[in-house]
C-alpha cells in the first residue's frame, strides 16, 4: 500500500512496521525542548529512548501555547526562559542524533516556523537528523507549502484527528499525513486525566477505517491502565505531560531523565501485554490484502 | 433614521478561504476545525433569514440603543482651527462602547446553534460587559477571561460583569493581558467546544471571525455615511478610529470603502517608545515602531509584534483595549494597499487628548478613543479648514477614571 511504503522511509516508518511485526503497542515520549535546559533535554530524550520510547516527539516552546494545558505551559515558560528557540532546538535534534537512532519528531506551533522559514526548517531539520514534524495549530487546508518543503526533504509530516473531525475530514487529514496520524483522545488541552474519554474506541475504528498509517493516541495519557486498553484499537499511545511533569518535580537533569525512564519503561511494559501475538498477526494480514 | 437592516457593503474581502489578501485564514488546533466549520455555515444561514436580521436590528435598537447620533463638535473644531469634526458617538450605547454591536449579533447566533454556554475575552473590559449584559438578556450562560492586570486597571468593570451574573475567570499567564485572556478562552472553547460558543470581541481570530465581527460592527460606518451626508450633503475627508484588534475603526471605514475620496486613518498605542516591548503598534512602522513582522496568532495570518525568534512580544499601552501584539487581518491588507493608513499616538498625547475632547466637547472618552482623538488634533493643522471628518467614539471612559485621576 502507498501508505506503508512511504512511511518505509523514514525511522518512524520502520519502527511502527517493527512493532506492528512484533505485535507491540508503541510508545511516544513528548518531552519540552528546552526543559529546563537543551542539555538537560538531551539527556532526558536519550534516557528516553533507552527506556523504550519509540518516537521521542520534541516540544518546541512557545510563548502562547493555546492548546497546551498547565504543565506543558509552565514547561514552556521554563524553556523560553531558559533562551531555548527553534533553531537551539534543531541543534538539539544534531546531538541526540550522534547518539541514538530513535525517531524524533519536532512538535511545534506554526509561527517560529513561518519566521525561520519553510525551507530553512526543513532543510535544517533533515541535516540535523529529524524524521518529521507536527505543527498544531496548521489545519490540512493551509499546510500546503510547508508539505512540500517537508517531503522535498523526506520528511513526515504528521497532524492530528480530533473527536470532533467528521468521516469526511478524517481521510483528507489522513492523505495529508504521513509517519503515523496522531488521534486527540478527547476534546481539550494537553494534560493528565483519570479516566479515557468514553468514546475513544468509536473514535479510533474511524479513524481507522479512514487510513492504513499507524495511529498514535494522545492527551491524558499517563497510567498502566491507559495504555493497555489501547491495544488493538491503536498502534501507539503518547504521553506527554506525564513526563513533563516528571521533569517539573526532579531537582536534577540526572533525576529528570531517570524518572523518565521509570515511568517509560511501566507504561512500555503495559503497552507490550496490551495486544496479543494472535491480534498483531491478523492486523498484518488485513493489511497486506 | 432608524436602526433597521442595513444592507452590507459589498466586500470582494474574505475570499472563500477566509483570506483579505495573504492574510487572515484559520490557524487553529484540529479539535476547533468543525465547530469553526459549523460556526460559519449557522452564520451563512442567519445573514439571509430575515427573522435573524431583523431580531438583529430590534436589539440594536430597543436595547442597545441605535442609532447612535453623529455629533457635531463645534468647541472643539474651534479650538483647533478646522477642520469640521463629527463625533460618531458609540459611547452612547447600552453599556458604554461599540463592543455591544458583535455581541448582540453573536449572542443571537449562539441561540440559533443552541450553544446554552458562552464563553469571551476581554482587555478593557468593555467587551466582558457587553458579551455579560447579552447573556443575561438573552437567557445565555457567560463566562469571561480577563488578565489579572487587567482585572486591576479595570476593577470597575470586573463589578459590572458580575452584577450582570458572568463568572469572571483570572488569567495569571503570560503577560496577564488581552493576549493571554484570549489564550485561555480558546483552551476553554476547545474542552466545551459542543455546548460553547466563543465570542470574540474583535476583528481577529480564525476564519470567519474577522468577517462576521465586521459585519456586525458595519453598523457603524452605515449610519455615520447617512448621517454626514445629511448633515453636510457631502462625504467626509477622513476618518479617524483607533485600532487594538480593529473592530470599532473596521465597522466605521467598510462603509466609506468604495468611497475613493475619503481616506482612513486607524491610530494604533504608541504607548511609551518606539522599541519592541514599548507599544502595541504593528501597522505603524513608517512611524518608526518597531517588531512587527507577518506571522500567526491565535487563529489568523496577520502582523505581529514578535522576536526574531517567532516569540510573542509584550506590549504595552496605557489602554487596556489596544494592548494586543496583533490587528485584524483586514487592516494588514488595508495597510498593504494603502487603503488605509496607520499610525500610533504615545500614552502621554492620549491622556493629554482625552481631557482636550472632555473640556471642550463634555465627552469623557475611553482611553482607547483618545488615540484617535490625539492623532486628529496632531493632523489638524494640515487638513484642509472646510473638509468634513468623522472621528469614532469608540467607547466612554467611565471605566478609566482610576488611570485618569493620576494625570488630573
Amino acid at each position: 500500500m502507498g501508505g506503508l511504503e512511504r512511511n518505509a522511509r523514514t525511522r518512524i516508518g520502520r519502527r511502527f512496521d517493527e512493532l506492528r511485526h512484533a505485535g507491540d503497542l508503541g510508545l511516544v515520549a513528548y518531552i519540552t525542548a528546552g526543559d529546563p535546559s537543551l542539555d538537560a533535554t538531551s539527556r532526558i530524550v536519550l534516557a528516553a529512548a533507552e527506556a523504550g520510547a519509540d518516537v521521542v516527539e520534541l516540544g518546541v516552546p512557545f510563548s502562547d501555547p493555546l492548546a497546551d494545558g498547565p504543565v506543558i505551559q509552565r514547561a514552556s515558560e521554563r524553556a523560553l526562559k531558559s533562551g531555548a528557540t527553534l533553531s537551539g532546538v534543531l541543534d538539539l535534534v544534531r546531538t541526540i542524533r550522534q547518539q541514538s537512532q530513535v525517531p524524533l519528531v519536532l512538535f511545534t506551533y506554526f509561527n517560529p516556523v513561518i519566521q525561520l522559514g519553510l525551507d530553512t526548517f526543513a532543510t535544517r531539520a533533515q541535516s540535523a537528523g529529524a524524521d518529521g514534524a507536527l505543527v498544531t495549530d496548521l489545519p490540512p487546508e493551509d499546510s500546503a507549502d510547508y508539505r512540500a518543503a517537508l517531503r522535498s526533504r523526506g520528511l513526515d509530516t504528521i497532524f492530528l484527528a480530533a473527536p470532533t473531525t467528521g468521516d469526511e475530514r478524517m481521510r483528507l487529514i489522513a492523505s495529508v499525513s504521513s509517519g503515523f496520524l496522531y488521534v486527540i483522545s478527547r476534546t481539550g488541552v494537553t494534560g493528565e486525566r483519570d479516566a479515557l474519554a468514553e468514546e475513544l474506541p468509536a473514535l479510533l475504528r474511524r479513524a481507522r477505517a479512514a487510513t492504513a498509517l499507524p495511529l498514535a493516541v494522545g492527551f491524558g495519557i499517563s497510567m498502566p491502565g491507559h495504555v493497555s486498553v489501547l491495544g488493538g484499537l491503536a498502534d501507539a499511545a503518547v504521553v506527554g505531560s506525564a513526563l513533563v511533569a516528571e521533569v517539573e518535580r526532579a531537582c536534577s537533569a540526572d533525576e529528570a531523565a531517570s524518572n523518565v525512564a521509570a515511568r517509560i519503561r511501566v507504561l512500555k511494559q503495559a503497552g507490550l501485554r496490551g495486544m496479543s501475538r494472535r491480534e498483531a498477526a491478523a492486523a498484518e494480514r488485513g493489511s497486506e490484502t | 433614521m432608524t436602526a433597521a437592516v442595513h444592507p452590507q457593503p459589498a466586500s470582494e474581502w474574505p475570499d472563500v478561504h477566509g483570506r483579505f489578501g495573504p492574510y487572515g485564514g484559520r490557524y487553529v488546533p484540529e479539535t476547533l476545525v468543525e465547530p469553526i466549520e459549523e460556526l460559519e455555515r449557522a452564520y451563512s444561514a442567519a445573514q439571509a433569514d430575515d427573522t435573524f436580521l431583523s431580531a438583529f436590528a430590534h436589539l440594536l435598537k430597543t436595547f442597545a440603543g441605535r442609532p447612535t447620533p453623529l455629533d457635531f463638535a463645534a468647541r472643539l473644531t474651534e479650538h483647533l482651527g478646522g477642520p469640521r469634526i463629527y463625533l460618531k458617538r458609540e459611547d452612547l450605547l447600552h453599556t458604554g462602547a461599540h463592543k455591544i454591536n458583535n455581541c448582540i449579533g453573536q449572542g443571537l447566533l449562539a441561540l440559533r446553534m443552541k450553544k446554552p454556554r458562552v464563553i469571551a475575552e476581554t482587555g478593557a473590559g468593555q467587551h466582558g460587559v457587553a458579551t455579560a449584559a447579552v447573556c443575561a438578556r438573552l437567557g445565555l450562560e457567560c463566562c469571561v477571561y480577563m488578565g489579572t492586570e487587567d482585572m486591576e486597571r479595570q476593577g470597575l468593570n470586573v463589578g459590572r460583569m458580575k452584577m450582570l451574573g458572568a463568572a469572571v475567570t483570572p488569567v495569571d499567564s503570560g503577560s496577564r493581558t488581552l493576549k493571554d485572556a484570549i489564550n485561555e478562552a480558546m483552551r476553554d472553547w476547545v474542552t466545551n467546544v459542543r455546548t460553547t460558543h466563543y465570542l470574540l470581541g474583535s476583528v481577529l481570530g480564525a476564519h470567519p471571525y474577522p468577517r462576521m465581527v465586521r459585519d456586525f460592527q458595519s453598523i457603524i460606518g452605515c449610519e455615520a455615511r447617512e448621517q454626514i451626508l445629511e448633515a453636510e450633503g457631502r462625504l467626509p475627508g477622513t476618518l479617524f478610529a483607533c485600532v487594538g484588534g480593529g473592530s470599532n475603526s473596521i465597522g466605521l471605514f467598510h462603509a466609506f470603502l468604495s468611497d475613493s475620496g475619503v481616506r482612513m486613518v486607524g491610530v494604533e498605542a504608541g504607548g511609551r517608545g518606539t522599541h519592541l516591548g514599548e507599544h502595541a503598534a504593528r501597522l505603524a512602522a513608517a512611524a518608526g515602531y518597531t517588531g512587527a513582522r507577518p506571522g500567526v496568532l491565535q487563529g489568523t495570518y496577520t502582523w505581529v509584534l514578535q522576536t526574531d525568534a517567532g516569540q510573542i512580544a509584550t506590549t504595552h499601552s496605557v489602554s487596556a483595549g489596544l494592548d494586543y501584539p496583533a490587528v485584524g487581518p483586514e487592516h494588514a491588507w488595508l495597510a498593504d494597499r494603502g487603503r488605509a493608513e496607520y499610525t500610533a499616538v504615545s500614552d502621554e498625547a492620549a491622556v493629554d487628548a482625552a481631557r482636550t475632547l472632555s473640556r471642550t466637547e463634555g465627552i469623557l472618552c475611553a482611553l482607547e478613543t483618545a488615540h484617535a482623538v490625539a492623532e486628529l488634533i496632531r493632523r489638524a493643522p494640515t487638513l484642509s479648514r472646510d473638509s468634513a471628518v468623522i472621528l469614532n467614539v469608540s467607547g466612554r471612559g467611565d471605566k478609566d477614571m482610576a488611570t485618569l485621576a493620576r494625570h488630573l
